[in-house]
C-alpha cells in the first residue's frame, strides 16, 4: 500500500528496536534540578525567586511580560539553591535555577476550568500560556502565539504530528500508544481554542501499533479525526512536509503553516495541553527516550525538566564503556553534548548514546558536483551552491538561493558522497545574512 | 569583383563610423561631469590597499569622500605620515595625524594553555566553530583558533604561532580593523601604540572557573589593582582593565605579580627580534 507523503527527503535506518516496544517508565524525583530560564524562542524569562525560597512543584519561577515567552516552573518542591550561569545543552553558560528537592511533590495547581468544554476559549488560550507549553517536538515556539493566529488568516485544518521521523526517538510513539486518551483529549481542547473541524493525525507507517491505538480511540470515543498513516521517511515530521503529505498544501516560502490555514501541533504538546487543562498541571515533565548502543538499558521514561542528564544516564543503567558520543535530540538535528551536567529541557526528546563503531569521523572532499543533495532537499533548495556562496560570503546570492527556507534537516549531509558539513555552512551563511541584514537596517 | 559593391561598403561603413563618432563626441561635451581634480589627486596619494578600514568600500570612495565631505584624513589608518601630508597639501589644510593604532589579541588561551571539551570535527572556521557550540575549547570567551582573522589582515601582519593562536607582527599592522571585525568572539581590540599595558584575557567566569579553563586566565584576584594607584586599573565582572585615560603609557607596573602571566607588557620589539619560519612565510 502507497503512503501519502512529500517529495524528496531521505530514508535512513531508523533504529527504533532499541526502545519502540518499551513502556515508559517513571523516572524517580532527581534530588538537584537545572532550569534553565529560556527554554523557547522569544523573549527570555526573569527569574521571579531568589536564594533560599521554598518553592512548590508547578510554582511559577521565571517569567516574562512579553507576548512571545512562555514562564517556566518548578519541577519538584524544594529550595532554591543558586541562580547562576550553568552548562546549556546547545554548548553555552546561560542563566538557570538550581533547586534542591526538599521531599514528595506537593503540587501548586493552576486554575482550570471544571469542564473544558464549556469553558470560553480565551480562558483556555490563557491556561496554555500560564502552563509554560511550548513546542515540544524540538522547536520549542510558545503553543499559546500558535493558537491564536491572527484574522486575516483563518484557520480550517488541525493536524497532530505524531511521525517523529527522526531515527531513535520514540517517545511521541509510546506515548501515542500508551496515553492515548490524553493526547486525543489535548488535540480536542487545541482544536476547540482554534475553532476548526477538521483534525488530522499523521503518523509515520513504522508506528503501526500507534496508527492502531489512535484508530480504535478515535472510534471509540466518536471523534472527527482522521488518523493517516504516512510514508517512512525523513524529514516527515517537519512541519511544512507534513501539510505536504497530509493535505497537499504548499506553504509558500517564508511563510508559516497558518498562510495555508493550518496548524500543526507535536503529541508532547497536546499530551501537555491535556494535562494543563484537566488536571492544571505546568509543564515539568516530559517523555524523554534514552537510546542507542552506548546505553545499558534503552528505555523511554517520563522525567521532570531539568533533571540533569548523568541521573538519567543512570537510571538506565549508565553508559557502556565504548561510549563515543552523546547526542540530545535526534541524530540528524541533535547536538553532540560534552558534559552530562546539562539538564533535560522542554525541547529534549531523547539522549542517544553511540559506541565508536557509529560515531564516523569524516574527512570531506570537494563536491563533485553528483546532485545528490539536491535530490534530498525536501524544500528544494541547492545546498551545495549554499554553502559554496556561505564560503566565500556571498550575501545576495545566498539570499537569491532561498538560504532562508533551509529548514536545517540535515538531508543533504546525510547523502553527500563527498561528506561536505552542508548544514553547517549553511548555519554559518545564515548567520552572516542576518548580520548583513542588521547592519543595513541600523 | 565588382568595385561599386566595394565603394558602397566603404563609403556607407565610413559614413555611419564617422556619424556614430561625431555623436560621440557631442554627447562627451554635452553629458561632461566636472570632477573635482583634487579626487584624483588624493586617490593616487592614497595607499591603494583597499583594506575598508576607513568604512568606505575602497580608496577612490575615500577620496571622493575626503574632497567632497570633509571626512578627516587621518581616517585612513594606513597612509604614512608623509602621505598624510601630500593629502594635507592637495586640500590644504593641515592635519594633525591621528595616533596610530595597532590590533592587540586579547588571550593567551593556546592549545597548551586551554582545557579542551571535546574533539571538534567541523569546519575549520572561527565562526562556524562559535555557531556550534563554540569550538573544543571550554573557554567561552577567548580564541578559537582557526585564524579567521589573519586570513582578513590585508598586510600580512598576523601570522598563527605554533600554539595555536594569532600573533600581530606591530611593525606591519596598519590598524585597518579588518581582524576586529572576523572575531566572532570579539578577542581583537584596536588599542592605540603608546598603550603598552595589557590584561590578555576575555573571561568573565568566576575565578573557580576560570582557573580550570586556562592556565593565562584573569582570575580576578585583585592583586594589580591593588598594587597600582586608585583609579589605573579596575575590576569588572572577574575580569582586571587597564584605564588607559590614568594609566598604562609608561608601563611600570611590575607585571610579574599576576598569578597567571596575563597582565602583561606588550612593546613590539618581540616578535621582530626572532621572526619565526611561519613569520617570515608570512612576509
Amino acid at each position: 500500500m502507497k503512503f501519502p507523503t512529500f517529495s524528496k527527503g531521505i530514508h535512513p535506518s531508523d533504529h527504533k528496536e532499541f526502545t519502540n516496544t518499551k513502556s515508559i517508565e517513571f523516572m524517580p524525583l532527581p534530588n538537584e534540578v537545572f532550569i534553565p530560564v529560556q527554554q523557547h524562542i522569544g523573549a527570555p524569562d526573569e527569574p521571579i525567586v531568589d536564594r533560599k525560597d521554598e518553592v512548590k512543584t508547578g510554582q511559577v519561577i521565571g517569567r516574562s511580560d512579553k507576548y512571545v515567552s512562555s514562564p517556566v516552573h518548578s519541577p519538584v518542591t524544594g529550595k532554591v539553591k543558586k541562580i547562576n550561569n550553568f552548562l546549556h545543552p546547545m554548548g553555552s553558560k546561560v542563566k538557570m535555577i538550581q533547586i534542591q528537592r526538599t521531599g514528595e511533590d506537593d503540587w501548586e495547581l493552576l486554575k482550570h476550568p471544571e469542564d473544558w468544554e464549556s469553558a470560553s476559549i480565551d480562558d483556555l488560550r490563557q491556561l496554555v500560556w500560564d502552563a509554560g507549553i511550548v513546542g515540544l517536538g524540538g522547536a520549542a515556539f510558545p503553543t499559546h502565539v500558535k493558537l491564536a493566529p491572527p484574522e486575516e488568516k483563518p484557520i480550517d485544518s488541525f493536524i497532530l504530528n505524531g511521525c517523529e521521523c527522526e531515527p531513535y526517538l520514540t517517545s511521541d510513539h509510546r506515548a501515542m500508544v500508551e496515553m492515548t486518551d490524553k493526547i486525543l483529549t489535548g488535540m480536542s481542547i487545541i482544536m476547540k481554542v482554534l475553532g476548526v473541524e477538521n483534525g488530522y493525525i499523521g503518523i509515520e507507517d513504522n508506528k503501526p501499533d500507534a496508527v492502531e491505538a489512535m484508530n480504535e480511540r478515535v472510534q471509540n470515543l466518536n471523534l472527527d479525526f482522521k488518523v493517516m498513516a504516512l510514508e517512512t521517511k525523513y524529514p516527515q515530521g517537519a512541519e511544512k512536509m507534513l501539510i505536504m503529505s497530509v493535505l497537499d498544501r504548499k506553504v509558500p516560502t517564508g511563510g508559516l503553516p497558518m498562510d495555508v490555514g493550518t496548524v500543526v501541533n507535536n503529541v508532547g504538546t497536546a499530551m501537555a495541553v491535556a494535562e494543563a487543562v484537566t488536571e492544571g498541571k505546568p509543564l515539568v515533565q516530559r517523555v524523554v527516550t534514552i537510546t542507542g548502543d552506548g546505553i545499558s538499558e534503552p528505555k523511554n521514561v517520563l522525567a521532570r525538566i531539568g533533571t540533569p542528564l548523568q541521573s538519567l544516564v543512570d537510571f538506565a543503567g549508565g553508559l557502556s564503556e565504548e561510549t563515543a558520543q552523546v547526542f540530545m535530540g535526534g541524530p540528524m538535528m541533535g547536538m553532540a553534548l560534552h558534559d552530562l551536567s546539562v539538564p533535560v529541557i522542554k525541547a529534549s526528546s531523547g539522549i542517544i548514546c553511540s559506541t565508536e563503531s557509529r560515531v564516523k569521523k569524516m574527512q570531506s572532499y570537494p563536491c563533485i558536483q553528483c546532485g545528490a543533495c539536491v535530490d534530498a532537499c525536501p524544500m528544494n533548495l541547492v545546498s551545495t551552491r549554499l554553502a559554496k556562496f556561505s564560503e566565500n560570503k556571498q550575501i545576495d546570492a545566498m539570499e537569491d538561493y532561498g538560504i532562508d527556507s533551509c529548514v536545517e534537516c540535515g538531508s543533504c549531509a546525510f547523502v553527500c558522497p563527498s561528506y561536505i558539513p552542508l548544514v553547517q555552512w549553511i548555519r554559518v551563511g545564515k548567520y552572516r545574512v542576518n548580520e548583513s541584514r542588521n547592519k543595513q537596517a541600523a | 569583383m565588382d568595385v561599386t559593391a566595394l565603394l558602397i561598403s566603404m563609403g556607407s561603413m565610413g559614413g555611419l563610423g564617422a556619424m556614430f563618432s561625431a555623436g560621440l563626441s557631442i554627447a562627451n561635451k554635452k553629458l561632461h561631469v566636472d570632477e573635482d581634480p583634487r579626487i584624483e589627486q588624493v586617490k593616487n596619494a592614497l595607499p591603494g590597499a583597499n583594506c575598508g578600514g576607513c568604512g568606505f568600500p575602497g580608496c577612490a570612495k575615500f577620496a571622493g569622500e575626503v574632497v567632497l565631505d570633509d571626512v578627516e584624513i587621518s581616517d585612513c589608518t594606513v597612509a604614512t605620515q608623509s602621505e598624510i601630508d601630500e593629502i594635507a597639501e592637495i586640500m590644504g589644510v593641515e592635519v594633525e595625524a591621528a595616533e596610530r593604532k595597532i590590533a592587540r589579541v586579547m588571550c593567551q588561551g593556546g592549545t597548551y594553555e586551554t582545557a579542551v571539551k571535546a574533539d571538534y570535527a567541523g569546519i575549520e572556521s572561527c565562526l562556524a566553530a562559535n555557531l556550534m557550540s563554540g569550538g573544543d575549547k571550554l573557554c567561552e570567551y577567548g580564541c578559537l583558533g582557526f585564524g579567521e582573522c589573519v586570513d582578513a589582515c590585508q598586510f600580512g601582519a598576523m601570522y598563527m604561532d605554533d600554539n595555536g593562536l594569532p600573533v600581530v607582527i606591530e611593525d606591519k599592522c596598519n590598524g585597518c580593523g579588518n581582524c576586529v571585525g572576523a572575531c566572532p568572539r570579539n578577542v581583537i581590540e584596536m588599542h592605540p601604540e603608546s598603550d603598552k599595558l595589557f590584561v590578555l584575557c576575555k573571561n568573565f567566569d568566576d575565578p573557580k572557573t576560570s582557573r580550570q579553563l586556562c592556565t593565562k586566565a584573569c582570575i580576578g584576584c585583585q592583586i594589580c589593582v591593588r598594587a597600582v594607584e586608585d583609579g589605573q586599573m579596575y575590576m569588572e565582572d572577574n575580569l582586571a582593565y587597564v584605564n588607559y585615560d590614568q594609566y598604562g603609557k609608561e608601563a611600570k607596573l611590575p607585571t610579574d605579580r599576576c598569578p597567571t602571566e596575563c597582565l602583561v607588557v606588550l612593546d613590539g620589539n618581540e616578535e621582530a627580534a626572532e621572526p619565526t619560519a611561519i613569520q617570515e612565510k608570512a612576509a
